[in-house]
């Protein structure tokens, strides 16, 4: 139950930026993922918390205080790595017991509760095991017992799900959830898969080359990007340029109505968006239409995703597997008011 | 095709074996016979008169081949321990730090592989009469050193490149101080490379001949310096008994360390980068 509080918080690498002026308020006991596509600093954050790694600039503080100073070995952030999970030369209990041992404290308490972390861990009984008996997920869970059985202040996960296959993955980010949430720990998790970050986290870290872009609830990322480049990490490219007049933007294609309580930008030039699921392929009625042309269909086995030429913008829009448009038509599609989002346009003159 | 490969397989192991056989064991053969023959004569495939006297003459002390010994064997450990304590900082820095000039490093570190021993050693043996190290132990084990820390620095910078700092790291986090990392995740993880490199580093000291005379000066007796008047000598007895003695560690060397030779491991690749 630690509050995590980044501020200002910068590291170079020689002349490279590896994370610029992260301003981060983590509160106590939630669970954030660092989301970004490799090279964009999430790791080298996790490193500075930990304190492998020291701040340019900025500091670190939990629960209000600085930590900076304080050694990796005497902060309480404990870091599960992706690969190199377990001490290959110790058995389960050795393992698990590691932080336990490392502060002396009593056989007797140690082995109880190392066996209580493998019941937590669903591992009952493996005390003996060596490191190479274990599979992947097994290893994983082991290694996550090892980190809490030392109740840390901080719980630091680095791509907790890579090495995983399908089965497994949501397996073991649900005993992740779980756990986390029954011990209340503090967690970060470091990961480039936005799908992950999503299904497991409180609240997202979206960083591209050492800048937070974002940091919001996972549901934020589709409805309420805060630029083009985070809605294209979400998947989502379709872009036309507006101009915002109160209630209503004027496009290309016309004036389209928009839901002022919705959207946040100021009027003024703007770019406006809606995910390919918004785009009304079949109209429900006249207003926001817009003519596009079909470009490619693709059958995606629940749905139909069109690709669509929207005033020289690419689009994608799915519509019902039996939407069977032909290729190169002209079709009228509805942007529903409800669904428009406005994005600050790049000349930035809003 | 499983099955043919593993015929294969056994083929270049069995081919490996008789390799070791023919070049170490087999010539090992005559030198045992020879320790003990009093008299062996051309034709006879067998000597025709046995003896013990040329392990008497070893165990005795006019021969100094105990001395030697026991000489040979304290440089060797002393040289193992310095070697460590060198050769294991620069190992780590190399395998895992990149800083201004490494690659120089490294190449001085290669140094004494290419430039023959002798040729360091005299402007050594300059330097150490200046310092009053010559015909010291403690000069012969410095002058030692030269030779051993390149495969001390090789071997261990590719184990600690192979065994990272993802494990030492996330004991620190779990509490463990520096000490405690070292002890408990560091040493456990390299030491079967370090017991090579070592075992190594003993073998370089131990046959170490034209340094240690220089250096030594006649006043340090090690066995290759016994050793080496018999074998122009024209007493092939004793000659035999003092080389098995002198070969012998080496041979237990090579046993205790073979398992880690044989595999496709980190330490052999230190080797290749010789």
């Amino acid at each position: 139950m630690t509050h995590v509080l980044l501020k200002d918080l910068t590291r170079r690498f020689d002349d490279v930026i590896a994370v610029d002026n992260l301003n981060l308020e983590i509160r106590s006991g939630e669970l954030v993922a660092f989301l970004g596509p490799s090279g964009c600093g999430k790791t080298t954050t996790l490193r500075m918390i930990t304190g492998l790694l020291l701040p340019t600039a900025g500091d670190i503080q939990f629960d209000g205080k600085s930590v900076v100073t304080v050694p990796t070995e005497k902060r309480g952030a404990v870091m599960v790595f992706q690969k190199h999970l377990l001490f290959p030369t110790m058995n389960v209990a050795k393992n698990v017991g590691f932080g336990l041992r490392m502060a002396g404290i009593s056989k007797q308490e140690i082995d109880r509760r190392v066996s209580e972390m493998l019941e937590l861990v669903r591992l009952p009984g493996f005390e003996q095991r060596r490191p190479h008996e274990l599979s992947g997920g097994q290893q994983q869970r082991i290694a996550l017992a090892r980190a809490l059985i030392v109740s840390p202040k901080v719980l630091l996960l680095d791509e907790p799900l890579a090495n995983l296959d399908a089965n497994l993955r949501l397996e073991m980010r649900e005993l992740i959830r779980t756990i986390q949430r029954e011990t209340s720990t503090t967690s970060i998790f470091v990961t480039h898969d936005q799908e992950e970050a999503v299904m497991l986290a409180d609240r997202i870290a979206l960083m591209f080359n050492g800048v937070l872009q974002q940091f919001d609830q996972p549901q934020a990322f589709y409805q309420r990007p805060h630029s083009a480049q985070v809605a294209h990490f979400f998947r989502n490219d379709n872009l036309l340029d507006a101009v915002r007049k109160a209630d209503h933007v004027e496009t290309a294609a016309g004036t389209l109505e928009i839901s002022p309580e919705r959207v946040n930008q100021p009027d003024g030039d703007v770019v406006l968006t809606v995910r390919p699921e918004d785009v009304q392929l079949i109209p429900q009625n006249d207003t926001n239409l817009v003519q596009a042309k079909v470009l490619t269909q693709v059958y995606m086995g629940t749905y139909k995703q069109v690709q669509l030429d929207v005033l020289g913008n690419t689009w994608l829009a799915h519509g019902p597997v039996d939407f069977d448009p032909e290729i190169g038509a002209t079709i009228p599609i509805q942007l529903p008011k409800a669904h428009i989002w406005l994005l600050p346009h790049p000349n930035g003159k809003s | 095709m499983q099955a043919r490969q593993t015929t294969v397989q056994r083929l270049v192991r069995w081919m490996a074996i008789i390799t070791i056989i023919l070049g170490v064991l087999l010539p090992v053969i005559p030198q045992i016979i020879w320790s003990f023959a009093f008299r062996w004569l051309f034709p006879s495939l067998l000597p025709s008169e046995w003896s013990l006297s040329s392990w008497e003459y070893v165990f005795s002390a006019s021969s100094r081949v105990v001395e030697g010994f026991s000489n040979s064997m304290q440089i060797a450990i002393f040289v193992c321990i310095l070697s460590i304590l060198v050769g294991l900082p620069a190992a780590r820095a190399i395998a895992l730090n990149n800083f201004r000039g490494k690659a120089v490093v490294e190449w001085i570190l290669m140094v004494p592989i290419i430039v023959p021993g002798i040729v360091s050693t005299l402007g050594i043996h300059q330097l150490f009469i200046r310092l009053g190290l010559t015909n010291t132990f403690i000069g012969v084990s410095l002058v030692h050193l030269i030779p051993c820390i390149p495969y001390m620095v090789l071997v261990m910078s590719s184990v600690f490149a192979n065994y990272g700092t993802e494990l030492e790291d996330t004991a620190k986090t779990l509490g463990a101080g520096p000490v405690q990392v070292f002890l408990n995740v560091t040493l456990p993880g390299i030491l079967p490379g370090l017991m090579v490199a070592t075992m190594f580093t003993f073998l370089i000291s131990w046959g170490q001949y034209i340094t240690t005379v220089l250096i030594g000066g006649g006043t340090i007796i090690t066995l290759p310096i016994v050793l080496f008047p018999f074998i122009s000598g024209v007493n092939y007895s004793n000659a035999a008994a003092i080389s098995l003695v002198f070969v012998a560690p080496a041979i237990l060397v090579l046993i205790l360390i073979s398992r880690q030779l044989g595999q496709d491991s980190a330490v052999m690749g230190g080797f290749g980068r010789l």
